[in-house]
């Protein structure tokens, strides 16, 4: 029987097994300054070296301000983690990309950049939007901080080997059906623990006509449906992408990897143990309504009534999520107006989030009752946007132009939501609390978040700025 | 690692489904750099009214005087999705709760509280039902859970068989350290890494 790409990447890294338990070797293992300095102490603790540093590369992100980071970070807190982390990657020789350097940002828009990730590798990092790197063909996942020391002193994984899932997306990409849309359809359809257990691969016609960076997108939410990891088979245009990167091989070595890296398809006689399957013709523009992804709808859609709702768990989680979101059932979702707008994140602030979300905000201005933030995803992106003078699309429309880092995603540092503030959002949770305590999240691609910026509420990109 | 064996314990409810770690410890309270520190800030969002955490909130089901104590959280499907932090099984086991009951848990927090010495059980839908309407009906219910037998029991008689994975099971019963484990076999990872540099060497960094 033939073998699903899952498998031929977790074989070629299988060290040793023992009662089900497989010693899995670790090609790349990122790190950022939130889940890693317990690692380290107990690297220190036990005497223990770090096995590889030319495998280990290191990013401050989560914490990081998005506004004058030439300047000492205020928070004493927050400005001793990353201080912890300059320290032990000073001590351990690992390769740090810190405030300052143009390749800070997103530990998980970095890498790829970097060319640190590739087709075939194995990829953890203490952050669970490690799926990201599935985009390549990499089985890429997150981990706790156990186990980033795990990795750390050994450069393997202890794993037990998960079930293999397809999701065939047929049909083909239009102009305004991004991979938010494409992957948000997908946690509706499947559920947030859709995906427990499994790792996803993604394919179809969709899939092969999505760039570098929407496959980026779609595996990185591939985590919220419960999955392990998400993966897509490298093409030409994952070739094209990384030739010349810095940390990519080089030369005959680039072309001896292609060669094997075309091998890691799928096999046409491999079986997953699962498959789904959507058509993108019946995918709108996504907008969450909920505090999970899977509490999803699109633009013409409506807040779900609880009443219509039988399932009794259901009917409950969807009362305690509407009364936090403080919606009403049955309200048209572009009757919601919303407060502030964040575009970011390691979903959706690469160049070409930024470019979509540039070509809607051209011309227009954004609503004097919202506040709207660009946060680009790392220096490059930021340099590379402000070439192509996005910045000054952005700025002339009234979004503020921010510094790279996981900013108003996560809120740890002071980009948040003040209580009852409701925002739409180009990032990947819309967790209670998640943005700020009582903040308010709407989950939507970054064209949709432009709109919905400019207009004051939610709107159809597909028919912005044609009436 | 402390070992996991046997509790009897007070156990308490928390009924909700897809309960995230931004839930269990909210992303202000990431910033340590130590492992300690983190149980005063369990569920902080839901459990206090102020920011500053000194005024409990006395609508949060665990701040009911009832739970007081409790070592074994009862709770719904998909506990622990999100974020893969390890602040949140550090956080519940400093609280107290060594053992966690619900029909199914996200994976990665699945992972993190074996590698901290609380047992994650998992039992079919119905069972934590029952188990949700003893406790909530009989104050005070102390639940057995038993990693050597795999069982949950309950004062009422309620038996429920529970699986786990073996080799974690015998990990958390005797409290090892899984770098300690995999470094037994540093010879295969040193001739895994020597043969790699022929099947894959364009995966080094030089």
């Amino acid at each position: 029987m033939g073998k699903t790409m899952f498998e031929k990447i977790w074989d070629a890294h299988v060290v040793h097994e023992q009662d089900g338990n497989t010693i899995l070797y670790i090609d790349r293992h990122l790190v950022h300054e939130v889940t890693s300095p317990q690692a380290f102490e107990g690297l220190r603790i036990a005497g223990r070296p770090l096995r590889q540093p030319k495998a280990t590369y290191a990013v401050p992100d989560h914490n990081v301000p998005t506004i004058d980071q030439d300047k000492p970070i205020r928070d004493p807190i927050s400005a001793k983690q990353i201080e912890t982390l300059r320290n032990n990657c000073k001590d351990f020789g690992v390769t740090l990309f810190d405030l300052g350097d143009i390749r800070q940002g997103i530990v998980h828009v970095v890498a790829p950049e970097q060319g640190l990730t590739l087709p075939g590798a194995t990829i953890v990092c203490g952050d669970s939007h490690t799926s990201t790197h599935g985009a390549f063909g990499a089985l890429a996942f997150g981990i706790g901080t156990s186990e980033v020391e795990h990795v750390l002193a050994t450069q393997t994984l202890q794993q037990q080997k998960a079930k293999s899932m397809l999701v065939q997306v047929n049909g083909s990409l239009s102009d305004q059906i991004t991979p938010k849309d494409i992957i948000l359809a997908i946690i509706g359809k499947i559920g947030t623990s859709g995906g427990a257990g499994y790792v996803i691969e993604y394919a179809g016609e969709a899939i092969r006509e999505m760039s570098i960076e929407g496959r980026m997108t779609l595996c990185n939410m591939t985590i919220e449906a419960g999955a392990r990891a998400g993966l897509v088979a490298p093409d030409e245009k994952t070739f094209a992408y990384l030739r010349d990167r810095p940390y990519a091989p080089k030369e005959d070595l680039f072309e001896k990897a292609i060669e094997a890296w075309k091998l890691l398809t799928s096999d046409p006689n491999a079986k997953f143990d699962a498959v789904v399957e959507l058509e993108t013709e019946d995918i709108l523009p996504q907008v969450t309504w909920g505090t999970n992804p899977g509490m999803v709808t699109d633009i013409n859609g409506k807040i779900p009534d609880p009443e219509q709702i039988t399932n009794p768990k259901e009917r409950k989680a969807t009362e305690v999520a509407l009364e936090y979101m403080g919606l009403t059932p049955n309200t048209p979702i572009q009757e919601i107006k919303i407060d502030r707008v964040f575009i970011g994140s390691c979903t959706n602030s690469r160049i070409e989030d930024l470019r979509a979300a540039a070509a809607v905000a051209k011309g227009h201005q954004v609503s004097a009752t919202v506040n709207a933030i660009v946060v680009p995803g790392s220096g490059q992106v930021r340099q590379q946007a402000e070439k192509e003078g996005l910045d000054a699309i952005f700025k002339e429309a009234g979004f503020e132009w921010r510094e790279p880092g996981c900013s108003m995603c996560l809120a740890m540092n002071d980009d948040k939501l003040k209580p009852g503030e409701r925002c739409a959002s180009t990032s990947n949770r819309n967790f209670e609390g998640r943005q700020g305590k009582g903040g308010r999240t709407h989950l939507v691609s970054p064209a949709m978040a432009v709109a919905a910026a400019i207009t004051g509420h939610f709107t159809d990109v597909r028919s912005f700025g044609k009436s | 690692m402390q070992a996991f064996t046997k509790i009897t314990a007070l156990a308490a409810l928390l009924d909700r489904v897809d309960v995230d770690t931004d839930a269990i410890i909210p992303k202000q309270f990431l910033k340590k750099i130590e492992r300690t520190g983190f149980g005063v800030h369990l569920f902080h969002d839901w459990r206090y009214l102020d920011d500053d955490g000194t005024q409990p909130n006395p609508d949060f089901i665990l701040n009911a005087s009832r739970y007081q104590g409790a070592q074994i959280l009862v709770t719904r499907d998909n506990f622990g999705c999100g974020s893969s932090r390890e602040h949140a099984p550090w956080a519940l086991l400093e609280y107290g709760f060594q053992a966690i009951v619900a029909p199914s848990f996200a994976d990665i927090f699945y992972n993190n509280c074996f590698k901290n010495g609380i047992l994650p059980v998992k039992l079919e839908i119905d069972q934590v039902q029952m188990l949700f309407e003893e406790i909530e009906s009989n104050e005070g219910c102390q639940l057995t859970v038993d990693l050597e037998q795999q069982q949950v029991t309950t004062p009422q008689g309620n038996n429920f068989t529970f699986a786990v994975d073996a080799f974690a099971r015998d990990r958390l019963l005797k409290g090892l350290d899984d770098i300690g484990w995999t470094l037994q076999f540093e010879k295969n990872i040193v001739q895994f890494e020597n043969q790699y540099q022929n099947t894959a060497p364009w995966m080094t960094i030089q």
